[in-house]
């Protein structure tokens, strides 16, 4: 985001000043009071929610934003009465060999259609760009019997291999490919470079900002997956986080407080990365836009 | 192969770096000053043409196969398996249309394909309104507005089970902190996610609060890309803001609009179902129970994977039928163009 502030930044001071001036300085107030009041809008379930995880049973309903006796009890019975660290360690390895198993494959694949020219090259684009149509909940049953047939059920792979696959990743990347100028390829290729030397040495280096940033939307993408879990596992040893936290309010029905300290838990490495990482993730939605 | 061969098949011209189709490598006549000045002493088997088709074959092979796997081989099954009937543990009996004539007479399954259509066509134009709006609103340059944006886009990274069970804690009957803001100003408040008129809306307002954010970049993107010459000479000539909206906006942002209306269209038909598992079960007398959400009771909850695919497979014809309506409406070419 920090980037957007640097556009135009003249236009602003080249407008003469003249009568205009003080109604467009209160478009401007009143611009700034709506967006004022739709951020805090929009924040405060967020908000709500931090709150109401720092409050104990008795006070959660009592509708205070701040916490009357703050405690961090919640937090302690989330992670003693049930093996939560365990469910977040799930989440963590299969989000994080998604990432990196994703991005290694989808570089490799986009980087043959962006820069190798073999025949039928545009149709396999096609093929796989269609394939993005084709979103998961509609072929979750299929990939739910291939996948039992395979006997991974109930296994890591089975959790991480079906999110490995997909286009977007692919497309992304090769269109990233397509704008990087050519000359150091070629001149490692004259160097008598082999293609995966090309590849791994001169590509990969050369698409770290892409590659970062999409290594931080595949991952929250992987950590807030549900629907395949859900179907793919019933062992409580590879429980993921979100599915804990499912079963956990089913067990702690109207225990408000046990159960947002416990949402709190499986969303805050996201909020954490997301505001560590704020630039790539908007940087990779933007350009997954358009272009 | 000599040397000399595999360098005149390699094409280092300016023209080769976009889109070069594979013919384009046939007749590589342009070796440049540079491209002679490299001497490779290995001894070359294959053609530098075939090295490469081999190279290209083995850099796609690993993907292409996990999309095969994963992908395209159970978007075709789905439509075989819909043909059968599964029963349990790996028995199954071809039975023709027989899942298809049953979902034509089941109510629920109408009923569900009615509930999915009021979700699109109310979720899809007003996340489009809103997402565009902000949009418009986070491009002002504004004290703050790196805060504003921050905070509309926070909603889309948190999980929809999160979101789910945040929302169920502020919309209860009784102590959630909406209805007690209604009853501080003196309303009775409403049964949001318990009154089967009610819950569609309450669930489509929850999307839209996760949603907006991220549409919100992507139109702030096709915002960007506007020239800004063009707003000054409007301004100049003394166009307002509506007119300024009307004339240079709304048609240079055709591209993302059209993005933004595929998109969400495409995921409001086989979306929803996290918000839904969690907040509603599909209920109040199944009010809520998405397409998506009973194909997935169908298939999990009483094992007719059959009978799921089934509906599954007409989810996909609605939605490709859409796609392709909104593709005509919008004449949208722009979007997979890919270069």
């Amino acid at each position: 985001m920090a980037s957007d502030t640097t556009a135009a930044p003249g236009a602003a001071r080249t407008r003469p000043p003249g009568p205009g001036r003080s109604r467009q300085r209160t478009a401007r107030t009143g611009l700034t009071l709506l967006a004022i009041v739709l951020a805090a809008a929009a924040f405060f379930p967020v908000l709500w929610m931090l709150s109401a995880s720092f409050k104990t049973r008795d006070t959660v309903n009592d509708g205070k934003l701040i916490p009357s006796d703050f405690t961090l009890h919640n937090f302690v019975y989330v992670f003693t009465e049930v093996p939560f660290a365990r469910y977040l360690l799930n989440s963590f390895i299969v989000s994080a060999v998604v990432t990196l198993v994703a991005l290694l494959l989808h570089s490799m694949a986009a980087y043959a259609l962006a820069r190798l020219r073999f025949p039928g090259r545009e149709v396999v684009f096609t093929v796989i760009f269609s394939t993005l149509l084709v979103t998961a909940p509609v072929v979750l049953i299929p990939l739910f019997l291939i996948v039992r047939q395979l006997g991974l059920l109930d296994t890591y792979a089975g959790l991480i291999l079906p999110a490995i696959f997909n286009a977007f990743g692919i497309f992304l990347l090769r269109q990233f490919y397509l704008q990087m100028p050519r000359e150091l390829e070629e001149a490692a290729i004259i160097d008598g470079c082999g293609y995966w030397r090309v590849y791994w040495s001169v590509i990969l280096p050369l698409s770290k900002p892409i590659l970062s940033a999409l290594s931080i939307f595949f991952f929250l993408a992987n950590w807030n997956a549900f629907l395949w879990p859900l179907v793919a596992t019933n062992n409580p040893d590879l429980t993921v986080v979100q599915l804990a936290i499912t079963s956990f309010q089913s067990e702690h029905t109207s225990a408000w407080n046990y159960i947002l300290a416990a949402a709190v838990v499986a969303a805050a490495p996201m909020l954490v990365l997301f505001f560590g990482f704020q630039r790539q993730i908007v940087e990779s939605i933007k350009t997954s836009g358009l272009k | 192969m000599t040397d000399t061969a595999a360098e005149a098949t390699r094409e280092p011209g300016p023209g080769g770096a976009s889109g070069a189709s594979s013919t384009a490598n046939s007749g590589g006549t342009g070796a440049s000053s540079r491209g002679r000045t490299g001497r490779r002493d290995r001894p070359n088997r294959m053609s530098r043409k075939h090295r490469e088709w081999l190279a290209a074959g083995l850099f796609l092979a690993p993907d292409g196969l996990g999309l095969l796997l994963f992908v395209a081989v159970p978007m075709v099954l789905s439509v075989v398996l819909s043909f059968f009937q599964v029963s349990g543990f790996g028995s199954y009996e071809f039975i023709g249309f027989g899942n298809y004539e049953r979902m034509l007479n089941d109510p629920l399954f109408w009923q569900s394909m009615k509930t999915t259509g009021i979700y699109v066509v109310v979720l899809v134009p007003v996340l489009f309104v809103v997402s565009l709006g902000l949009g418009l609103l986070v491009k002002q340059k504004l004290p703050g507005m790196a805060v504003y944006r921050t905070v509309f886009f926070l909603p889309y990274v948190i999980s929809l089970v999160v979101v789910g069970l945040l929302w169920q804690f502020m919309l209860d009957d009784q102590v959630g902190v909406v209805n007690k803001a209604f009853r501080a100003v003196g309303l009775k408040g409403e049964s949001w996610l318990g009154d089967p008129s009610i819950a569609l809306f309450s669930v489509i307002a929850i999307f839209i609060w996760v949603m907006m954010g991220y549409y919100m970049i992507i139109f702030l993107a096709g915002l960007q890309e506007i020239p800004q010459e063009l707003y000054e000479a409007a301004r100049i000539d003394g166009a307002g803001p509506w007119k300024q909206f009307r004339n240079i906006t709304w048609p240079l942002l055709r591209p993302t609009s059209f993005f933004v209306l595929l998109m969400s269209t495409v995921a409001a038909i086989t979306g929803g179902f996290e918000l839904i598992y969690v907040l509603t079960q599909g209920g109040p007398a199944n009010a809520t129970s998405l397409a998506i959400f009973y194909i997935y009771q169908q298939a999990f909850v009483f094992g007719e994977y059959g009978y799921a695919a089934a509906m599954g497979t007409a989810l996909v014809l609605v939605m490709i039928v859409c796609s392709l309506a909104i593709f005509k409406i919008t004449k949208g070419g722009r979007f997979d163009d890919g270069e």
